[in-house]
């Protein structure tokens, strides 16, 4: 089966910073990857790059086999990739319902009642039904990030990148967060995580991809990653939550 | 069991809706109640209330703050007296084809200046209008520094009577700012509008949900610019004489209409409004005291940024929770 995802060689530097080094991987169709690394090791840079929001110095992207890697990120949200952002970035004057619009009538092409109607069951799923008619601006961080969440899958997307969504959340929530997630992958949407509450992480994903200083130094099947000598020495070694 | 349902206008809409259309009806029979001063100066308000509204679209919305748009002001009435006295056009036509023609120039003029960006495209548009400026100049024809005034015959294409002029140019003016704002709403009420709003608040999610940035901000810049140049044709006809210090003033097209724009509150539909109405307040009060008058002006646009960033409306809105042109949209669930 040909991949979904497919990043070849990809690299990035500013300066001296390297935030992506000779990276490749893939991302099979209906997926749940998991990224792991340390803060600054680059995993927000290889969204950017995948979404469009940074252009790659060197390497190649490919999106259902075609190579996107000069498409605009408008381009490839329409195409079917979707993030939501690790620091919110919210419409702050237009209220939730609007901010959740704007994903399906702009990336994924819905007109009217249909539009109306999805956005309807991506708050309900989201539980932000309640928020739907307050603007964005007075929302907590919490709900900004629930928020981020709503207006990516809002766009209907078959890539689903996830920022760091867990961090900061109470058991409950976080339980009904992996409960959201589960559902969104069940329904065919292939999803890649990053995510420092490595327990939210390891409910939802079947494959974990470890980063450190830009660079891929581990991929496989979480539990036998999480045991290797090198991640527990470059990651888990800084984390006390696991 | 019914699921929540979706609407958009609310009843302070719906009352702003008849109340706009009385308001409208009263000032359409103005030339039967108003005196001659009153009725070029409410021209003069219509005109700047349009300016307002599409320079706030274009600033407020599409993020382009732009300090040159009397480039298009100027370039809309030379038009005007370059296509009626060369072309022999009417004088409504010429200023509409002063709009088309505007549209034209306004593509090549974004393609070089949207590569600016922030401060430098404030400047670069500027520098813009002072070339129109110092081009029209040199146009002996329409009569180099010093101008030329529209003839006679042209003048009397739109009314026989002077009385009959002052009521046709009235009335363009009206059915003008009436055309401004029921594009503005109709275009910010369709999808295209929604992308732009969420441009207007962060640019970096709008692109990555899919809104093509360049080309929003593009079409804005070009419909904006063939408005404003017609407002321009419509705003020599009312002076019926024309130069170039005066077509591409950026005291009396700019800084005026920034100044209307940020006290009524910028990005929203409402706030030109609230803004054409206090600036012309304080004009008609004020304008006996000289140069007071300006920093008067001054005083207010400093209070107001540091007490109300969002304007007079953006205060009323935080306060009440109103809207008064239903662009929002409203989920009920069935329990409300």
């Amino acid at each position: 089966m040909s991949a979904l995802l497919s990043v070849s060689d990809l690299s990035k530097s500013f300066g001296a910073v390297v935030v992506a080094d000779q990276t490749s991987f893939e991302v099979a169709p209906g997926a749940a990857i998991g990224i792991l690394g340390p803060n600054g090791a680059g995993k927000t840079s290889l969204f950017n790059l995948i979404t469009g929001a940074l252009r790659p110095d060197a390497g190649r992207i490919e999106f259902q086999g075609t190579d996107i890697t000069a498409i605009s990120a408008a381009g490839r949200c329409k195409l079917g990739i979707a993030r939501s952002f690790q620091v919110p970035h919210p419409f702050e004057g237009m209220t939730v319902f609007e901010n959740a619009l704007v994903g399906a009538t702009e990336g994924a092409g819905l007109r009217g009642h249909a539009a109306e109607a999805h956005v309807l069951d991506v708050l309900e799923d989201t539980g932000l039904m309640p928020k739907a008619n307050q603007r964005a601006g007075g929302l907590t961080l919490l709900e900004r990030k629930r928020l981020e969440m709503a207006r990516a899958l809002a766009a209907k997307p078959r890539l689903l990148l996830l920022d760091e969504i867990a961090g900061g959340l109470t058991e409950a929530e976080c339980s009904a967060l992996i409960a959201t997630i589960r559902r969104v992958h069940a329904g065919g949407t292939t999803i890649v995580w990053i995510e420092h509450v490595v327990h939210a992480l390891l409910a939802v994903v079947e494959k974990l991809i470890v980063i450190d200083f830009g660079r891929k130094i581990a991929e496989g099947e979480p539990r036998a990653i999480m045991d290797s000598a090198e991640v527990k020495e470059i990651y888990l070694g800084v984390d006390p939550d696991v | 069991m019914t699921g929540p349902r979706v609407t958009r206008a609310t009843r302070a809409s719906r009352i702003a809706m008849v109340l706009g259309a009385v308001t409208l009806i009263v000032l359409a029979a103005a030339p039967w109640w108003a005196g001659r001063a009153d009725l070029r100066l409410m021209g003069e308000i219509f005109l700047y209330l349009s300016l307002a509204c599409l320079w706030n679209l274009m600033a407020g919305y599409a993020g382009l703050v732009s300090v040159g748009q009397q480039a298009f002001v100027g370039f809309g009435g030379y038009m005007l007296f370059a296509l009626t006295i060369f072309g022999g056009l009417h004088p409504v036509v010429a200023i509409a084809g002063g709009g088309v023609l505007a549209a034209l120039i306004s593509v090549p003029i974004a393609t070089l200046i949207f590569r600016l960006k922030g401060a430098y495209f404030a400047i670069g548009t500027w520098v813009m209008a002072e070339v129109f400026r110092l081009a029209f100049a040199q146009i002996q024809a329409l009569g180099g520094g010093s101008g030329t005034s529209l003839p006679v015959a042209i003048v009397k294409e739109i009314g026989r009577k002077k009385a009959m002029r002052e009521s046709v140019s009235y009335w363009l003016a009206l059915g003008a700012v009436l055309c401004v704002l029921l594009a503005v709403y109709v275009f910010l009420r369709s999808r295209r509008g929604l992308a732009l709003t969420a441009i207007r608040d962060s640019e970096v999610a709008a692109s990555g949900l899919g809104i093509d940035i360049w080309r929003t901000k593009l079409e804005v810049y070009v419909v904006t610019s063939a408005l404003t140049a017609v407002i321009g044709g419509l705003i020599f006809l009312q002076k019926l004489r024309i130069s170039p210090d005066a077509a591409f003033s950026v005291n009396d097209w700019t800084a005026f209409v920034i100044f209307i724009v940020v006290i009524g509150g910028i990005g929203t539909l409402e706030g030109p409004i609230i803004g054409t109405l206090i600036f012309f307040a304080l004009r008609e009060t004020l304008a006996d005291f000289g140069t007071i008058y300006l920093m008067v002006l001054g005083l207010v646009a400093i209070v107001v940024m540091l007490k109300a960033p969002k304007g007079v409306w953006g205060l009323i809105r935080d306060r009440f929770d109103i809207e008064l042109f239903p662009l929002s949209y409203r989920v009920h669930h069935p329990k409300d």
